[in-house]
């Protein structure tokens, strides 16, 4: 049964938003319910952001996330805001170029995936949010990766759709990071 | 058809093009500014109008005068935005000119907050314009009841010739789900409006004026009591609610929009539990759907009303209520959106107070 609560935080300007929208967008494709909520305000670039997504077979009732199945954080003050919030036994996927990975619960199942490396030797540092995309659907199992480049078909159009396949590659590389 | 998966309001302004708006006059305000975002660019694509008018005093005004005219015609703003057009839709409604408002309510009062509120339950039920007058409101729980609701709503603003209201709030209108367009039936196109001011006076032989003024003061109560009709009429027949666990319920939540889907979590949580709960979800706000509560199971002791407020909507429920029921409030406001596990809590504190007494 799929019923899994993910939250997404970050700097603003990561792709935060746009991570768990495409998770929003798979679920869509595949006839499961789901919710996608931003935070919203006077978020800025370098400010934090964040946004939670409800994917679920059943009916979705309440679509606020308080105890997130999942967490993926891409900064220290992400990690300092959300970590308490995670479910006992929960996957915490974080960004390990800026995150201190030292001090974290030992209750939670933890990935550290160093997204800024692998998205920089990809060629640009903004496909780290893809990055992670793809170690959470490898640790998750949630997604195949066939389905995540289907929104990017659906998403990336026009003038963006030459980001595809930069984002593709960043897909299979946060992949790998977690199967290796 | 299949689902594609909207912003909130994004959806609810695509549902207003499918419902057959003509015109959209609106101006900017958190968390509701995808609505005229969305518009501005699908409205003349669909080659209707769209006006990003100079304040909210201007955009209703112009609502009042588009839909004298006889076009469908819809506004949209958050809660000290429709604060500012009151006056304009005691107008609308005073002169019977139909109109839609997307209400996409935050925290009060003042410009108070940005995040999601119902604190403006007073505000739209009884309205800040003068005179007896009413608006038509419903409040969805969630986006494929909101884009249901109004492709609906310009048919039956028609129908009335009464304003209309949509009242979400700010996380309705900022989150995605998957929404199927085509769910709600075509309401269809609007029927003739030989009442409109549309300048055919010529063809048609007789002048038709929109007019709020009458001052003798028989005259007046007399459009009163023809106005009374038709509220009277939305009474009977446009009251909506949906009712969750109720048939062996020993205490009853009541609560509408986002509200209402948080304590879903707390029904589902507490019947595990083996607690008895239930709810009653108003989906008209006003008229508030006081039949919901002639039909309750000799099993029920408490009301719980439930709200993004510190309880508007609870004195409805206590009106309707009249002294049957015990009855409890439980709400947060400002903003803050509650966890199911406080609704939880409520009633176990309830519970508790029981085998006490």
């Amino acid at each position: 049964m799929i019923d899994e609560r993910v939250i997404v935080a970050g700097f603003g300007g990561q792709g935060v938003m746009l991570m768990g929208q495409i998770l929003s967008y798979a679920a869509t494709q595949e006839d499961l319910n789901t919710a996608w909520i931003p935070s919203y305000g006077p978020e800025t670039r370098g400010g934090t952001a964040n946004c939670s997504v409800v994917i679920s077979k059943a009916r979705i009732n309440s679509p606020v996330v308080s105890e997130p199945d999942t967490l993926i954080v891409l900064n220290q003050p992400s990690l300092d805001k959300f970590e308490k919030k995670l479910k006992k036994g929960g996957k915490l996927l974080v960004n390990k170029a800026l995150v201190d990975t030292e001090k974290i619960r030992d209750d939670v199942e933890l990935y550290a995936v160093d997204c800024n490396k692998i998205a920089l030797d990809i060629g640009n540092l903004k496909v780290a949010n893809m990055v992670m995309l793809g170690a959470y659907i490898a640790m998750t199992d949630m997604f195949e990766k066939e389905a995540i480049f289907a929104v990017f078909d659906q998403i990336f159009t026009g003038a963006k759709s030459k980001l595809i396949d930069m984002n593709k590659q960043a897909l299979e590389a946060g992949i790998k990071a977690i199967e290796a | 058809m299949a689902k594609v998966l909207m912003k909130g309001n994004e959806a609810m302004a695509l549902a207003a093009i499918k419902g057959g708006c003509d015109a959209f006059f609106g101006y900017p305000i958190t968390p509701q500014n995808e609505i005229p975002e969305y518009l501005s660019y699908h409205m003349e694509k669909n080659d209707r109008v769209f006006v990003q008018a100079e304040s909210e005093v201007a955009a209703i005004n112009m609502v009042y005068g588009a839909g004298g005219a006889g076009a469908r015609v819809l506004t949209s703003s958050s809660s000290p935005g429709i604060a500012l057009k009151q006056e304009g839709i005691s107008y609308l409604a005073g002169s019977e000119v139909p109109c839609v408002i997307i209400n996409v309510m935050r925290g009060g009062p003042g410009l108070g907050g940005i995040q999601p509120a119902q604190s403006d339950y007073n505000q739209i039920t009884r309205g800040g314009g003068n005179g007896d007058y009413r608006v038509l409101s419903f409040a969805p729980e969630n986006l494929q009841e909101a884009v249901n609701i109004i492709k609906e709503s310009f048919s039956l603003a028609d129908y009335y010739r009464n304003p209309v209201m949509i009242a979400v709030d700010g996380l309705l209108g900022q989150m995605m789900e998957p929404i199927d367009l085509d769910e709600a039936p075509d309401f269809g196109p609007a029927k003739e409006k030989p009442w409109a001011a549309d300048g055919s006076s010529g063809k048609r032989g007789s002048r038709n004026k929109i007019v709020s003024l009458h001052l003798d003061p028989y005259k007046l109560e007399e459009h009163n009591l023809n106005l009374k009709k038709k509220y009277d009429e939305m009474v009977d027949k446009e009251q909506r609610y949906e009712t969750v666990e109720i048939d062996d319920a020993e205490i009853v939540f009541v609560a509408y929009g986002s509200m209402a889907r948080i304590a879903r979590s707390a029904v589902d949580t507490l019947r595990k539990e083996g607690v008895k709960v239930g709810m009653i979800r108003p989906i008209s706000l006003w008229p508030f759907p006081q039949n919901a509560f002639e039909k309750l199971p000799k099993s029920v002791h408490t009301l719980l009303t439930l709200e993004m407020s510190l309880g508007q909507m609870h004195q409805d429920v206590r009106i309707v209520n009249n002294g049957r029921y015990k009855l409890d409030f439980y709400g947060r406001t400002g903003g803050v959106v509650p966890e199911p596990e406080e609704i939880v809590e409520r009633v176990h504190k309830l519970l508790n107070k029981e085998d006490q007494s």
